[in-house]
């Protein structure tokens, strides 16, 4: 590519955030109106390894209690769901948005020859490897990729974050992160900035080339969300945790007319060696208050069907409670989804079975890159087995 | 002054060393590189000096433990305090060592050594462990690659990671013979899952005693017949490391590895080619490999100047090469390590940091082209990197750094070095030390520097080259 300095038309009816754009950067500064139907996906990592057994509680199973005499959740606590299962008392709002058949629980989501390293188990799910496989790029990175050979589009997946995990790093594109819109703007569009990026004289592929071309992307995609975020930013309630706000910068850019399909949020830290109960119990209302506000919002602006959220962690934790009131690292784990737009509800599969353990752990049934491979095909529309690298059994939630 | 010799030697103290030196400015530009490489050379045979950052508490608790012979006799709240000590005396020695990258005269054997630290890629959080293995690739940095492969391999750093004190007869873990040959010396593709198997069981009984010494556990080695790489025997772990080393592809892989990290990330098959036999003649001779590389014509070639993405360790000891910095928390730049994503001490997976491009996103870069900037104006500054679980074990959530980076820049000892150039020519003398081939823009930058005096030019014209993404680049 070679772009000169009197190939930058300068556009004059945009606003004057813009003008300083070269021209191959214009082409997503005007994006189409989002038709209804535009599919998003929200993934919420709980990071740490969420203690799922005390997430979705399998009450009837003796097991449970006799594994957990201390940390067990007592069935008059708990928030039933059907027979076999309840919720955790601090997630209300996931049980009404079951009762509303909005909320899909997915068990004994896993994969083979588990790791009980965070990092690395962190690592498979984010790059969805084979365990013995180490990979450098994201699924939803490559999703990108997939997407968009050959051109501009880095705001296709944005992460609310002040880094960028590897999940949403592909081999060409990479997703965007920013903690809220305003910061990313005023951070990157220093004139300094804009004048170095405006005055690089592009020359192929070198790699000065690379990064400059970064710094434009980021300045021209910082401009976009920005102006985004203030088309119709949400006038719903929601919680000052920092998820609240995260979900509440996504729900404003859901209603504008952004092209973003995949947003990427964590929550932390789950990792509960030592007394669980309490840690739990604060990361769960963070989690069910902001997700009440969020999809609470998404219904009021009509945008309830065309959202999926998922939730998922790094590992389960051990079936047995450990000496310090917590339970340590373990294998398989659920995952909650929550759309207007599930084909199935409630209990997806069976509650996980606690006396068919591999060394005290939960075997895994479901390959969370099945997950992966419906979601990427049946509700983004795009080529999953590319993607994954594999073919993965599609499953019947969308 | 010659400027071209003078660039021709910073593009070599970038790739052997950590960056040109304010205080040898004035020498790059008389020396010849060779002469340049000779004294790298000879000052970074001098003797290597052990890291050691261990508390004496720390000393104290770990002695009782030798001495009991069982770890298991510690209350739990001596187990807490051992491992809360240990990742803080991590972090000490992560900041020892960027120190020494920075001020040590054997510039050479650091880089190399900081080279091995991601082939060697280790999260071991025992701080003896660690000490132990981070003497071992810097005593061995540039000697032989067989001795160092030995050395790490039998290391309890090493061997801990890749559960290899869990692999005995009957019962083999394979993490270890596959990273030995998937990662240290052959690279995938170059050996069948039978050849680690059976490896696996010639490693059974390599394990450690908890002063972190290599022990053989006789009882708990597999002394049947292997059958590795075609051949057959009762073969030990030593006999494996022997096949690897007798193996081309070994020599291969640690030669394109190593051209890729100093001199291109995209290699010359047919260079690499050439430079392999040679390593593989000399018996691995790492020095000798380096010798070829850093004198060679082809190395100061312009395809092989400016090419390089930094790491964020090498974009940090950088400029706190050319700039007299003073941290007034040295903590702040390990906020830094894990905001661009390059903690010593804590590389991503078993393969180290795959580094290149992917360093780069859009957060990274804009936290690259701003640092100088924060630097110099004491901005404020507010991000959190994401937490570790592996390192905080779910107590501690981060504490976010809020407020400024409190530095002290020495400018006028900077600007000193270029007290004898005229003012006209000042931003291409100062781009010439800090920017590798990139073209500086003098008219825009004019724009963006203060002029009042002559220092606060110096000062804006160095922060402004910084702030670039031509910075980015060695």
């Amino acid at each position: 590519m070679l772009i000169k300095r009197r190939n930058f038309i300068q556009l004059g009816s945009l606003a004057t955030g813009t003008m300083l754009m070269p021209q191959f950067l214009k082409a997503f500064e005007k994006p189409a109106m989002v038709p209804a139907g535009n599919k998003v996906v929200v993934v919420i990592q709980l990071s740490g390894g969420n203690d799922g057994l005390n997430t979705v509680i399998p009450y009837r199973d003796d097991n449970y209690y006799r594994e957990r005499p201390r940390i067990g959740i007592k069935k008059d606590d708990l928030l039933l769901i059907n027979e076999n299962a309840g919720l955790h008392p601090s997630l209300p709002h996931f049980r009404a948005l079951h009762d509303a058949g909005q909320l899909a629980i997915l068990n004994s989501v896993g994969y083979p020859n588990p790791d009980r390293s965070h990092f690395r188990s962190m690592d498979i799910w984010q790059t969805a490897s084979q365990s013995n496989e180490i990979l450098n790029t994201g699924w939803i990175g490559r999703y990108l990729d997939a997407q968009c050979t050959g051109c501009d589009k880095p705001t296709q997946a944005l992460e609310v974050d002040d880094v960028l995990s590897l999940a949403m790093k592909g081999e060409l594109q990479k997703g965007l992160a920013f903690k809220n819109p305003r910061n990313l703007y005023g951070s990157s569009q220093e004139k300094y900035f804009r004048e170095l990026a405006k005055n690089h004289d592009h020359h192929g592929s070198s790699q000065a080339d690379y990064l400059y071309k970064t710094m434009a992307e980021t300045i021209s995609s910082a401009d976009y969300i920005y102006q985004q975020s203030k088309l119709h930013p949400s006038s719903q309630q929601y919680p000052t945790s920092s998820l609240g706000q995260s979900l509440k910068t996504i729900a404003g850019l859901i209603f504008s007319d952004i092209n973003t399909r995949v947003y990427y949020v964590s929550l932390g830290s789950f990792d509960t060696h030592v007394n669980q109960d309490a840690q739990q119990k604060r990361l769960f209302k963070e989690l069910n208050d902001a997700m009440e506000s969020f999809t609470k919002d998404l219904v009021a602006n009509h945008r309830m069907d065309d959202v999926m959220i998922f939730s998922f962690s790094e590992f389960g934790r051990r079936v047995s409670q450990n000496a310090s009131g917590g339970t340590d690292h373990g294998t398989a784990n659920n995952m909650f989804l929550v759309s207007g737009g599930l084909k199935q509800k409630g209990l997806v599969n069976g509650m996980p079975d606690l006396s068919n353990l591999q060394d005290g752990d939960l075997k895994y049934s479901v390959d969370f890159k099945s997950v992966y491979a419906t979601v990427l095909k049946k509700w983004l529309g795009a080529d999953d087995k590319m993607i994954l690298g594999k073919q993965y059994a599609y499953m019947d939630f969308i | 002054m010659d400027v071209q010799q003078q660039s021709k030697n910073i593009h070599l103290m970038w790739r052997a060393g950590f960056g040109p030196a304010l205080e040898d400015l004035q020498a790059y530009s008389k020396l010849s590189s060779g002469v340049l490489y000779s004294s790298l050379v000879k000052t970074s045979s001098i003797k290597t000096e052990y890291i050691k950052v261990s508390s004496g508490t720390l000393d104290g608790l770990y002695k009782g433990i030798i001495n009991e012979g069982k770890i298991a006799q510690l209350s739990k709240e001596q187990k807490q305090q051992i491992r809360k000590e240990s990742r803080e005396a991590i972090k000490n020695l992560n900041l020892r060592w960027l120190d020494e990258m920075v001020n040590s005269k054997a510039q050479l054997r650091e880089k190399m050594a900081f080279f091995w630290h991601g082939h060697f890629a280790n999260r071991e959080i025992n701080i003896y462990f660690q000490q132990k293995l981070l003497d071992v690739i810097r005593v061995n940095a540039l000697g032989n690659f067989g001795e160092l492969l030995t050395e790490v391999s039998k290391s309890a750093a090493m061997l801990s990671f890749l559960n290899n004190q869990q692999n005995r007869k009957q019962h083999p873990n394979e993490n270890f013979a596959r990273e030995v040959m998937e990662l240290f010396t052959l690279g995938r593709g170059n050996y069948s899952e039978q050849d680690v198997k059976e490896a696996a069981r010639a490693f059974t009984g390599w394990g450690f005693d908890l002063s972190g010494e290599f022990i053989f556990r006789k009882q708990f080695h597999d002394n049947g017949s292997k059958t590795i790489f075609g051949k057959t025997g009762n073969f030990d772990g030593d006999d494996v490391i022997s096949m690897l080393l007798q193996s081309k592809q070994t020599s291969y892989y640690i030669t394109e590895k190593i051209f890729k990290f100093f001199v291109n990330d995209q290699p010359d098959p047919a260079m690499v080619s050439k430079l392999s036999n040679g390593f593989y003649q000399s018996g691995y001779d790492i020095g000798k490999l380096m010798s070829e590389i850093f004198t060679a014509t082809w190395f100061y070639s312009a395809a092989n100047t400016g090419n390089k993405i930094k790491s964020p360790i090498e974009l940090l000891t950088g400029i706190r090469r050319i700039l007299p910095i003073d941290f007034s928390q040295a903590e702040v730049q390990l906020l830094y390590q894990r905001l661009l994503g390059q903690m010593l001490f804590y590389p991503p997976n078993v393969a180290g940091w795959p580094g290149g491009r992917n360093w780069i996103d859009s957060s990274s870069l804009m936290y690259r082209i701003r640092l100088p900037q924060l630097l110099h104006d004491d901005q404020d500054f507010s991000a959190k990197p994401k937490d570790d679980d592996d390192v905080m074990m779910g107590q501690a959530t981060t504490s976010l750094k809020r407020g400024r980076i409190n530095v002290n820049i020495d400018w006028p000892e900077f600007a000193d070095v270029f007290k004898n150039i005229p003012r006209s020519e000042l931003i291409v003398a100062i781009a010439a030390t800090l920017l590798q081939g990139g073209k500086v823009d003098a008219q825009l930058l004019d724009k963006y520097t203060d002029s009042s005096t002559r220092e606060n030019f110096v000062r804006s014209v160095t922060i402004q080259l910084m702030s670039t993404p031509d910075y980015q680049l060695m």
